[in-house]
């Protein structure tokens, strides 16, 4: 009984890494927690960007949609050049955290997902004309009602998971 | 400076600004770019309810807690510190558009007559901020992953799933900005 509650136990878990990268931890350091504040440091210039590029605007989501203006594709296209160039360069010279570890990257699975659960989520990113990031950073300058949509999209991500082992995958 | 700074940033800055958060999380700390997880921790952490999927040490992974912790802070420093003056300028098609719908109110990042407490109780407000939220959760983490995690950081490491993932995401939109969004502003 013990054997096979461990073995659900690992399934589960290689379920979790297989299909969902982004919720994928490799460092394997223990670190005290107040170094999390570098990440609460990144997070603040994000934000600051979010806001003065406009990136959070509901108007800039519907002229994306809309082919009523270059902004958005312009901001999402150089960040993925950026983020190429340095994942390259962060390959070749097998750069290192500034802890010394290694740094991993892990190839994302195809599953069905990406096409059901991806046109689902675009279908709420040009409702509400936000994705997760800028809900926070709405949150953050003031849009109080915000909130309302966090709720909502952690109860949506919640359903995912309760009703997971019977959608396509 | 200071009115350089609080006029709008063109798309050039922020893109590339965004696209160093990718080698700065892996510098950092191994971290992978990736927001929507966030939502999933917090199922983790306050309504696990005995689902496998959100049975794991979430408490491993709170640097993403912090980061969305500092966005919300950054956000809250730019709209206090470099407050843009003037309302947001918007191409005249979509302002032809949402004229229809009774849309003129641009001094906000969103549009003031639909995304507020007092139109969470219309029909087309519990819709869209209701609705349109539970279609974010639900569809991020069934595709594993948003923009941040596909988009940007999939793309950036030549993950052809996360272009499959990117293009339904854009296709998503459309289908809702051309052709049910104008159905649901009628109501």
């Amino acid at each position: 009984m013990s054997t096979e509650k461990n073995t659900q136990e690992i399934l589960t878990d290689f379920e979790v890494r297989s299909l969902d990268t982004v919720c994928i931890n490799e460092s394997t350091q223990q670190h005290p927690w107040w170094y999390n504040f570098k990440y609460l440091a990144v997070g603040i210039l994000f934000g600051i960007v979010f806001v003065k590029a406009e990136i959070i605007s509901w108007f800039r989501m519907q002229e994306m949609f809309r082919f009523q203006s270059f902004h958005m594709y312009g901001v999402i296209g150089t960040a993925v050049v950026v983020g190429a160039i340095s994942i390259a360069l962060i390959k070749k010279f097998k750069v290192k955290t500034i802890h010394g570890e290694e740094i991993h990257f892990t190839p994302k699975k195809f599953n069905k997902g990406q096409i059901i659960g991806g046109l689902i989520f675009g279908l709420g990113w040009a409702l509400t004309g936000a994705c997760p990031g800028p809900i926070f950073a709405q949150i953050g300058m003031g849009i109080t009602v915000m909130i309302v949509v966090l709720l909502s999209a952690i109860a949506g991500t919640w359903v995912y998971g309760y009703f997971r082992d019977r959608l396509p995958h | 400076m200071k009115e350089f700074l609080q006029q709008p940033w063109p798309w050039y800055v922020a893109g590339a600004l965004i696209g160093l958060i990718v080698p700065a999380l892996l510098i950092l700390g191994n971290k992978h770019f990736g927001i929507s997880a966030n939502l999933r921790h917090a199922c983790a952490a306050c309504f696990p309810s005995n689902i496998n999927f959100f049975k794991y040490d979430w408490k491993k992974e709170s640097w993403n807690l912090f980061f969305v912790g500092g966005i919300l802070i950054g956000a809250l420093i730019a709209a206090l510190g470099l407050p843009d003056p003037n309302p947001i300028v918007v191409n005249p098609d979509l302002v032809n558009e949402l004229n229809t719908y009774g849309i003129n109110d641009y001094s906000s990042m969103v549009p003031q007559q639909l995304v507020s407490w007092d139109s969470l109780f219309t029909a087309r407000g519990l819709i869209m901020m209701v609705g349109g939220g539970f279609l974010v959760g639900f569809g991020s983490r069934y595709a594993g992953g948003c923009t941040s995690g596909h988009a940007i950081m999939g793309l950036s490491n030549l993950q052809w799933p996360s272009l499959v993932a990117t293009c339904c995401f854009m296709a998503g939109g459309f289908l809702m900005a051309n052709l049910i969004l104008p159905l649901i502003m009628k109501l």
